[in-house]
């Protein structure tokens, strides 16, 4: 028996004409971490919204370890991360967190580890207004660290922040998914996220399109490899005849096959290297399973 | 909820002192007190009247424009700033109840201009007191000032944050902010005195008018501080506090429903907030 902390069910939200969520079902386990991801205006925020009960939803339901959102039990559940915040600019780093430990009845003795947590020791008593982008993002971070949240909202924790701060910012939250936290963060791209998450859920205009670990997403894809061949002058068309695929110009071939039979086509072509320039093979990437599963329904609608 | 309260409270207090809010509003209500005390103690030693008392009322007439005005410009960003910069959703998200976020800007804008009415105040009380001396008609005259100016600050704090929290934007919140103060503390009265002159003498004027006075929060705050005094000039609207039909402790009776009112419509605009 697991430990649901976020129960999303037949989600429906409006505004006015626009459908900015869709029938989305979707759960997190306590000590599990999700990532959201779809292009602007999927509704993505609009689904943190929502469960925080700043939205009312149309149709579905929200439960925040059992408790409606907005509930006092709801808020105390929840810790959030909003995709642009600003903090007085006159106030400290210290003095940012001195404030949200205070609402959230959290022993202001938790302070100075959760500025070592985040790297921001140093610049705890300078003012919020001389701090960059990441440490502003980094303050945000350890706002929703404070206490010991059991849902964790991050949207866009990580958007414009370099690869180094980005890893460190992963490392923080998988400790805090490791401590019990339920995480659901959103982003743009699979890229991103890379393995660091348990499940990945695609959300494309307002619907959920594929929810599940990497590798279910990658085998539902089903995404052909893609094996390039540049043969030597004038030898092109015959390979061709011999091994089909795409003509790209006058020595270059491109041939798709199932992830399985790579193999043995490349075996197969192995056997004519007396005629072969290079051989290239071009696995899917995250960004081709992210793409093939949020575009998927757009093109059955548009063709 | 007493340590949400005084959470917020502390915040809003820190902001509002390094803004730099508390101390421009004392120092602007210091000069003008004290230009104000001195001009009366030259008139008050001609007419061998009390220093204080004088000086109250015309402070309290200077007061109707300032007061209102620095405790609008104080408050009317409160929620619309924070909602735009995305700051509320993150105070909102906390177990934090609105109501006690409302409150707790309004107790500390209220502290703010609070203090900068006192410590201005005080200061000129005291530059005049040893020069001049003051019986205690004067020095009750000047308490009563100093207090009602504060109630006045409470509800303009109050209608402040109430516009702030109804409009989300600051713009507009600005724009609402300055209409309000136009039209309670300056064209109000200009239709009250254009309505006195057209209904000339009648129970207009014995009865509607002095209700319709104690109606406007600024025009309460005034009535109280000079009908109170024996000094009091009696011309225009002000003249009427020789003929009131309720004690002068009515207009703040006036000023405090102002108060319940602002408070209780900003909370209930603030539980609908979608930050
Ligand atoms: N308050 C609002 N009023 C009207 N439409 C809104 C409102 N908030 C969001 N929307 C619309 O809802 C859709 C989803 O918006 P949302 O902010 O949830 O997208 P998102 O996935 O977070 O995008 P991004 O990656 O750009 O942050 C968009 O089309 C947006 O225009
Ligand atoms: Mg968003």
């Amino acid at each position: 028996m697991t430990d649901t902390i976020l129960d999303i069910r037949d989600l429906s939200l409006s505004f006015g004409r626009l459908r900015a969520l869709d029938g989305v079902s979707l759960q997190v386990q306590a000590g599990e971490t999700l990532a959201l991801l779809g292009h602007n205006g999927a509704g993505k925020s609009t689904l943190f919204k929502a469960v925080l009960g700043f939205l009312a939803p149309e149709a579905g339901s929200i439960a925040i370890a059992g408790h409606a959102p907005g509930t006092d039990a709801a808020r105390i559940a929840i810790n959030y991360l909003p995709e642009v915040v600003a903090f007085p600019r006159s106030l400290t780093g210290r003095e940012v967190l001195t404030y949200f430990s205070g609402l959230r009845s959290a022993p202001k003795t938790g302070i100075a580890d959760l500025l070592e947590r985040v790297g921001l020791s140093d610049a705890a008593d300078r003012a919020v207004g001389t701090y960059s982008k990441g440490m502003r993002q980094r303050l945000g971070l350890a706002q929703a660290l404070i206490g010991a949240p059991r849902l964790l909202l991050l949207d866009e924790p990580t958007s414009g922040l370099d690869p180094v701060s980005r890893h460190e910012f992963y490392a923080v939250i998988a400790e805090a998914a490791a401590r019990g936290s339920a995480v659901l963060l959103s982003s743009h791209g699979l890229e991103e996220i890379q393995t660091r998450t348990d499940r990945v859920a695609i959300l494309a205009r307002g619907a959920l399109r594929a929810v599940g670990t990497l590798e279910d997403l990658a085998r539902q894809a089903a995404l052909p490899t893609t094996i390039r061949v540049t043969a030597r002058p004038g030898e092109a068309d015959q390979l061709q005849t011999e091994f089909g695929g795409r003509r790209i110009n006058g020595c270059r071939l491109e041939i798709d096959c199932a992830a399985d039979a790579k193999l043995a086509l490349l075996a197969r072509i192995g056997t004519r290297s007396n005629v072969l320039q290079d051989i290239d093979v071009a696995v899917p990437g995250l960004d081709d399973i992210y793409r093939h599963h949020s575009n998927q329904p757009d093109e059955e609608a548009s063709a | 909820m007493s340590t949400r309260i005084g959470t917020v409270f502390t915040q809003e207090l820190r902001l509002a002192r390094r803004n730099l809010w508390v101390a421009l509003a004392t120092v602007v209500l210091a000069l003008f007190a004290l230009a104000l005390a001195f001009f009366a103690a030259g008139q008050g030693a001609a007419l061998d009247a009390d220093v204080l008392s004088l000086t109250s009322a015309s402070l309290a007439t200077l007061s109707v424009y300032l007061i209102p005005l620095i405790a609008l410009l104080m408050s009317y960003d409160s929620f619309a700033g924070e909602i735009e910069r995305g700051a509320l959703a993150l105070t909102f998200a906390t177990p934090v109840r609105r109501w006690e976020v409302f409150v707790a800007k309004f107790l500390a804008q209220c502290a703010a201009v609070g203090l900068s009415i006192v410590l201005a105040y005080s200061i000129a009380g005291l530059a005049v007191l040893p020069l001049f001396g003051a019986g205690p008609e004067g020095i009750a005259a000047w308490l009563r000032l100093i207090g009602s100016s504060v109630a006045l600050g409470a509800v303009f704090v109050a209608v402040g944050l109430m516009l702030s929290a109804f409009s989300g934007r600051t713009a507009r919140a600005a724009a609402l902010a300055i209409g309000t103060w136009l039209v309670l503390v300056v064209l109000y009265d200009l239709a009250l005195l254009g309505g006195i002159m057209a209904a000339g003498e009648g129970p207009f004027a014995s009865h509607v008018f002095p209700w319709l006075v104690i109606a406007n929060p600024a025009d309460a705050f005034r009535l109280y501080n000079l009908a109170s005094l024996d000094t009091a000039p009696v011309a225009g609207i002000d003249g009427l506090a020789r003929t009131l039909p309720f004690p002068p402790v009515a207009a703040l009776g006036a000023l405090a429903l102002w108060l319940g009112a602002m408070v209780g419509l900003g909370i209930f605009r603030t539980k609908r907030i979608v930050p």
